[in-house]
């Protein structure tokens, strides 16, 4: 007996996604986040000392394994495996609020490939076996993968704009499946909804004129907006992982991706000259969402196969 | 989250179906656009119609799901609009019926759901626009009447109307009483003594609006719903019905008219434009995302007992402009055709302007959305 639309979360998903939150919040942290870019910008002066060498500054830049077993021991990575492979059981909309909190902490490494290959290849479940996978022209973390799903041969390391991702070019590779472009939009959705908070959270604190500069409307506004797309994402998120179609999953990472770029932009505006500093977190969500808008099918792609089926 | 129907409700729009199917064929040809006379009796006969088919009472169904699968099913059919009907059965109606008295609902309701009545709206005042609460329209007691002077702005169907519904200030602003509590909310009669219509052309050529200007005119007490200046809250009910589920039927319409412009597009060979195509193919995934955040709104709207929220203001914001959006392309599908006042597009591209700022304009929408969701200060 089916029950009513409803796009209320259950109780069950409320707490998974409470708890996954939990996890990452307390493994990855903003100290950690920072610690990783720390760690990522030494080992990218260390590579412009020894005259251009990107692709040696891409084999120090680590992924952290104990975090990655750590998450598999969560059950983040076997959320999706069938209980009678050892795996939680669960489906794509449990998968997507996952997702949607590793987006809002910037967890850093391959969690889409890794997420989709656990149950079929040995150890990623548990964190163990980090896989990546080719996505059209793109390969994220090839140099610490163990696994990498797809032809990766010719791969050029790209010196990447997102300091926390690691990319390598290839000439041409498969399209991601519709369950990648899924939970890349999710991670959009999570970063342009902490984006929406923390502009709401500086425009509340930063003091101008005499008071909170969150008081002015032209600041509020750039702030509804930004609600606005996150909360349209959201509903097309949520909503394709619900039905799993492919092509409302396409539309859903169309509109996510504009969220998260956009939101992420506004928030830096948002944050006035703190923005456009390297210890303010805001870059590292807006270089993560373009690095996302790159991967999974990109904005022209997506849009020419919605329009064909128009 | 699910998205499926109750077997209920699948029941309720096979039947609505089969009998849209029916029904249609046999309505009488549209009546132009100026004929007022023959719009308010085409858009009555058609809620008879409705009425005497169960179908009557479905804006105001328990069931939010119901009305979300009415409005798509009847937009999807090519049905009448609820055109005359609008603010008898979207905003007086759910006023009457959750603020009036036994008496008031038995007098005003029946005939509103059987096509016999005609409300329009007195809200908005030349001075009263977005800061609708700093209304001027006065009204004192002389015995049994309020006596009512004042003049009222964007009144819909004001010719043709047999009822106003009429805000109206009945204490005067002062330091002890701020502008939103000295209002009160009255139902008028179209043909007392004292009220002038004046049509108001829109730009797009047409009177779909007007004035109505008030010189004493005599409305009886008994016609007050709610208490003497308890207007401001009993209107907001009314108010956040506007917000909810009254776009429906329009989303569902855009995404009937981006398939129309596709093939429009492959016929006339601007398809072959990239930047075009691409613009149409994220028109497609903004209407497919504005039709789940409806269903967002509805389902929220039945968990916090029908009446929709703040969510209504994220959702007008973001439709007001994709639907200008999709009037912008159809311009440029068009090419010249875009110019040409006989094609449809042309004068639903005009209508569409008004989008942003009926109802509460885009910037007002984000000061709701800042003040109220958000919870940034009050905006200067």
């Amino acid at each position: 007996m089916s029950r009513a639309v409803d796009f209320q979360l259950t109780d069950d998903q409320k707490a998974l996604k409470r708890g996954i939150r939990d996890v990452l919040e307390g493994r990855f942290g903003r100290d950690a986040l920072r610690a990783a870019v720390d760690a990522a910008d030494a080992a990218a002066a260390a590579a412009d000392v020894d005259a251009g060498a990107v692709a040696d500054a891409l084999e120090t830049l680590r992924l952290d394994r104990e975090l990655w077993r750590a998450l598999g021991d969560a059950g983040f990575f076997s959320l999706c495996v069938p209980e009678s492979a050892g795996g939680v059981g669960l489906g794509l909309p449990e998968a997507v609020l996952a997702f949607e909190e590793a987006g809002r902490v910037l967890l850093p490494g391959p969690a889409v490939a890794t997420f989709l290959a656990a149950g079929e290849v040995e150890g990623a479940a548990a964190g163990e076996v980090v896989v990546t996978a080719v996505d059209g022209g793109l390969v994220p973390w090839l140099a610490e993968a163990d696994v990498v799903r797809g032809n990766a041969a010719g791969a050029v390391a790209v010196r990447s704009v997102d300091p926390l991702t690691p990319l390598h070019r290839v000439p041409d590779g498969p399209l991601a499946p519709t369950a990648a472009v899924l939970l890349l939009a999710a991670e959009q959705l999570g970063s342009a909804a902490r984006t929406c908070e923390a502009a709401v959270q500086y425009a509340q604190d930063r003091q101008q004129f005499g008071g909170p500069v969150g008081r002015f409307q032209a600041v509020q506004h750039l702030c509804a907006d930004m609600l606005v797309r996150a909360e349209t994402a959201r509903a097309a998120v949520y909503a394709a992982a619900v039905t799993g179609d492919p092509l409302e999953a396409l539309g859903a990472k169309l509109l996510a991706d504009d969220a998260a770029v956009r939101n992420a932009r506004d928030c830096l505006q948002a944050h006035g000259g703190m923005g456009f500093t390297w210890e303010s977190d805001v870059h590292l969500h807006l270089k993560r969402a373009w690095v996302r808008a790159g991967l999974g099918r990109t904005a022209a792609r997506a849009e020419e196969e919605l329009a064909a089926a128009l | 989250m699910d998205l499926t129907y109750t077997e209920e409700e699948e029941a309720f729009r096979q039947g609505l179906r089969a009998w849209l199917a029916d029904v249609l064929p046999k309505l009488p040809a549209k009546p132009s656009p100026g004929d007022w006379p023959g719009r308010r009796a085409y858009d009555t006969a058609w809620q008879r119609t409705l009425y005497d088919a169960g179908y009557g009472e479905v804006h105001w169904d328990a069931s939010p799901t119901r009305r979300l699968i009415f409005l798509e099913e009847t937009e999807k059919a090519g049905a009448p609009y609820v055109g005359a009907n609008f603010v008898g059965l979207l905003h007086a109606g759910p006023t009457i019926a959750s603020e009036g008295t036994p008496e008031q609902r038995a007098r005003w309701l029946p005939p509103v759901l059987r096509g016999d009545e005609v409300w329009c709206q007195g809200f908005s005042e030349p001075d009263a626009g977005s800061d609708l609460a700093s209304l001027r329209t006065r009204a004192w007691r002389d015995g049994d009447d309020y006596v009512v002077s004042g003049s009222k702005i964007w009144t819909s169907h004001a010719e043709v109307a047999d009822w106003c519904e009429l805000l109206v200030r009945t204490t005067p602003v002062s330091e002890d009483v701020p502008k939103h509590r000295g209002i009160t909310w009255l139902a008028m009669p179209m043909g007392a003594a004292g009220i002038t219509v004046r049509p108001l052309r829109t730009l797009a050529g047409s009177a779909e609006f007007a004035e109505v200007f008030l010189d004493e005119v005599r409305v009886p007490v008994a016609n007050r719903v709610g208490a003497e200046n308890d207007g401001w809250r009993v209107t907001m009910v009314t108010l956040s019905f506007e917000r909810g589920t009254a776009f429906v039927g329009e989303v569902v319409a855009c995404r009937r008219l981006l398939g129309e412009l596709a093939r429009e597009a492959r016929a006339n060979g601007r398809w072959d434009d990239a930047v075009l195509r691409r613009r149409l193919g994220r028109l497609s995934a903004e209407f497919a995302a504005l039709w789940r955040l409806t269903q967002w709104n509805v389902s929220e709207g039945r968990r916090t007992g029908g009446v929709p929220g703040t969510g209504g203001s994220v959702f007008k914001l973001r439709y007001s402009h994709a639907r200008q959006a999709l009037y912008d392309a159809a311009a440029d599908v068009l090419g010249p055709g875009a110019l040409d006042l006989d094609r449809a597009w042309t004068l639903e591209r005009l209508s569409s302007l008004s989008y942003t700022i009926a109802a509460g304009t885009s910037q007002i929408q984000r000061n709701i959305v800042a003040e109220r969701i958000l919870g940034l200060p009050k905006g200067r």
